[in-house]
């Protein structure tokens, strides 16, 4: 199968599963997020059919709410906490590093797409501060020499496999 | 579970788990708080379950939610001996199991050593951080597993719904929580029975009720422990609000970022419906009602009603003009009652306890307890639940330990982005909705950040303003241009372009942005200015004029360099520079090249003689 008609495929089958309810929108653009890793464009215009919604009307919503990225996403998911605990405890300079480690910025992704880094306003973690969560994990009182470690671990995770 | 059919039957349900239940069996309970879980807890819990069926023991290991105090996770507590002991690693579990479950011995090396004295201490309630503590919503979180319905019955859950259902009549639900002086948790502090009742009587079917936890003031996460920790504590909350209001379908609006959460509460909710405590007929009577769980997209505003009424709608969430009520239209446009998820989660215990109990804790115009999140620049993080009108010096020093490494206070934020920074000369401020309100800042959830004189107010004001420019949905322009304004005000300040007239100018924007914002996002915007212009002008006049950061934060304000006495010529710095401009030879005093310096503080980080100066 192409992957067009995969992409439309799968979408529809999520809007189906939310029974095409227009209300439905966010969780619907939330579910093909979690499908795609982003929202693809195909996806979205299935979507705007699918529920009768006009594709401006779905395009306001996806750039709307920051959980949503309409570009393709890397492997791992670096999230920098940007909460006041972690403010006041260095949480800037923890993204400057990770920053230079990467060689992106925010909202960027690397160009052998393993990492994209995003920044967060508060992941609710605050007694860990700074805090990074990449993927689903929690990395509590993080230092500029602690970003090279969990870095340097991803990274041969992913040359081993 | 078997479907319980009356309240009766809900009574008998909870005497056979109580009977069935020995309080002297041995059980280990570990806290699964998020912060626990970044420490690793799930790891621990596992070790325990493996090293108790190596030892072919017959004891619990319960995964339960979070005790509060995070600085020193992973928590564990023996029982029934109630032995708690902190930071435990996978290599204390083999101890803990032949040691203190098998033969009740306790490990000195696990216990809170309070820093006072330097003496141990062995039960959770006599350490510091709990002694002043009222726990009246977050007590039972440190037994309960949250995806267990039975533990949460065993405690007497859901009796204050089968007595407002078989014992009270709506009004009288009402009336019970508005002469309890119920404010809501959330921000507002609007009376809880008052905004029933006129959803009661508004015009219009269906009513709605609405869980909001949708925590988005940064550095605050009580509402997630509580969602994680005791969901059917939130859960049994709103069928009684929905029950007195006539509401027959609600929704809990959660964080993107709280997966856990969001699973803990779709869990709590199936096993409820299952039990007959929730969906139809609930416990045999006329009543229905059903919940559904939201996930939100990661938009600040949303915490505001009408842009999370939008959002629920599946559009965008932005606000609207508040002279039409929520309670009148609301979700759908029909009558809705917002609260949040803690503001819910107090209503059982008012139906229990009765109102005039549970007036009888807290100050004249605030009721009850409040969960804080005491975090930032404290020795004990964590969250507490205190009764209102405590004072901040009792918070933050009986509480919070202090100051980490010997520092000075300077403030404390409260509020999130719509409050403020309280300083020095206030700490012996009582802690309670109209006392915050009084000196420029708010309750807002529950937030309490913790500066010490190396927290720059400028740069805080300015992270605030950035944030809320980030966050302003945009649909008023005093909101969306005039923060934005303000923001590049602060940020030429920090970076030493600020002007004389610069803080007048930020008090005049703030006029407008206050007044001719729509919602309480751009009404409160001005608040984390004015408040730190109010309390620390003089920091603000040594960016300026001085062309200073006295707290050392603000990059283009401040020079590093190396104090030639400590610097023992280790290399360290040399090693962690990105730019080079550390230099000097192996045994001798370093130097830092000021011109190639960016002020990124890898050096201060790796040096363990502190003999980098920041000025």
């Amino acid at each position: 199968m192409s992957k067009v008609s995969d992409t439309k495929l799968k979408t529809k089958q999520i809007v189906k599963k939310h029974r095409g309810d227009k209300s439905a929108l966010i969780a619907v653009l939330q579910d093909i997020q979690e499908a795609f890793n982003y929202l693809p464009k195909d996806a979205l215009t299935v979507t705007g059919k699918a529920l009768g919604i006009p594709i401006s009307r779905v395009y306001e919503v996806a750039t709307f709410y920051n959980a949503f990225s309409l570009k393709p996403r890397g492997e791992h998911i670096v999230k920098i906490c940007m909460g006041t605990a972690c403010h006041v405890r260095g949480a800037s300079a923890i993204q400057d590093k990770m920053e230079r480690t990467l060689c992106i910025k925010p909202g960027e992704t690397t160009a052998d797409k393993k990492f994209s880094l995003e920044t967060v306003n508060c992941v609710g973690a605050c007694a860990l501060g700074p805090v990074v969560v990449i993927d689903t994990e929690y990395h509590g009182q993080v230092t500029m020499a602690k970003v090279d470690k969990i870095i340097g671990k991803l990274k041969e995770g992913a040359q081993q496999s | 579970m078997k479907k319980i059919s009356n309240a009766k039957a809900l009574r008998r349900v909870q005497d056979d788990l109580k009977q069935n239940y020995d309080p002297n069996k041995k059980l280990v309970t570990i806290c699964a708080g998020t912060g626990c879980r970044g420490y690793g807890c799930i790891k621990v819990k596992e070790e325990l379950e493996a090293e108790i069926a190596k030892q072919k023991m017959d004891v619990e290991v319960r995964a339960t939610g979070c005790f509060g105090f995070c600085e020193k996770g992973p928590l564990v507590v023996v029982h029934p001996e109630k032995i708690f002991y902190q930071q435990v690693k996978i290599k204390d579990v083999p101890d803990i199991i032949s040691k203190t479950v098998a033969t009740g011995e306790v490990l000195e090396k696990l216990l809170y050593r309070d820093p006072q004295n330097n003496e141990t201490v062995m039960r959770e309630e006599d350490v510091p951080f709990y002694k002043k503590q009222h726990r009246l919503v977050f007590g039972s979180n440190g037994m309960i597993d949250p995806t267990r319905i039975e533990d949460y019955l065993i405690i007497g859950g859901y009796s204050a719904l089968a007595k407002a259902l078989t014992e009270m009549t709506p009004e009288g639900v009402i009336s019970e929580v508005k002469k309890a002086g119920l404010r809501g948790r959330g921000g507002g502090g609007f009376l809880a029975g008052t905004k029933w009742e006129s959803c009661r009587r508004a015009p219009g079917e269906p009513k709605y009720v609405i869980g909001n936890g949708d925590e988005g003031d940064p550095g605050a996460y009580m509402d997630r422990s509580l969602m994680e920790g005791n969901p059917h504590s939130v859960i049994e909350g709103m069928i009684i609000g929905a029950y007195a209001i006539g509401a027959s379908e609600g929704y809990i609006y959660v964080r993107n970022e709280y997966p856990l959460a969001v699973l803990h509460l779709t869990m709590a909710m199936a096993s409820a419906k299952e039990a007959g405590l929730l969906g139809k007929n609930i416990l045999g009577t006329d009543f229905s009602f059903d919940i559904h769980i939201n996930k939100g997209g990661g938009a600040f505003v949303c915490g505001e009603s009408s842009a999370l009424f939008a959002s629920i709608e599946g559009r965008a969430g932005e606000p609207r003009a508040k002279y039409i009520h929520a309670v009148e239209k609301g979700l759908w446009d029909k009558p809705t009652c917002l609260n949040n998820v803690e503001t819910w989660a107090n209503v059982p215990i008012i139906i229990n306890q009765g109102a005039q109990s549970y007036a009888s804790v807290g100050t004249e115009g605030s009721k009850g307890t409040k969960i804080f999140s005491l975090v930032g620049k404290i020795n004990n993080t964590g969250l507490i639940e205190v009764p209102m009108g405590m004072t901040l010096r009792e918070i933050i020093y009986d509480m919070g330990g202090g100051i980490p490494k010997g520092r000075k206070f300077k403030a404390v934020q409260t509020g999130g982005p719509s409050g403020g920074c309280i300083p020095e000369s206030l700490l012996d401020l009582p802690v309670d909705f109209d006392k915050l309100y009084e000196v420029g800042s708010m309750m807002g959830s529950g937030g309490m950040i913790v500066m010490d004189d190396r927290s720059c107010m400028v740069d805080v004001a300015k992270y605030f303003l950035g944030f809320l420019q980030e966050e302003s949905c945009g649909k008023c322009i005093p909101c969306r241009e005039g923060v934005r304004r303000m923001h590049e005000i602060l940020e030429d300040i920090c970076a030493g372009k600020g002007k004389e007239g610069d803080v007048e100018l930020l008090e005049h924007i703030s006029t407008g942005v206050a007044d001719g914002s729509l919602c309480a996002l751009g009404g409160s915007a001005p608040n984390p200015v004015l408040s730190t212009i109010k309390y620390f002008r003089e920091e603000y006049e040594a960016h300026i004029k001085n062309h200073r950061c006295p707290a050392g934060v603000c990059k283009a304000l401040i020079t590093y360099s190396i104090n030639p006495d400590k610097c023992t010529g280790c290399g360290l710095c040399i090693k962690v520079c990105p730019t080079q401009a550390t230099s000097g030879e192996k045994k001798k005093p370093h130097a830092i090249n000021n011109d190639l310096c960016t002020r990124c503080g890898a050096c201060i980080e790796s040096c363990k003689f502190d003999a980098i100066t920041v000025e």
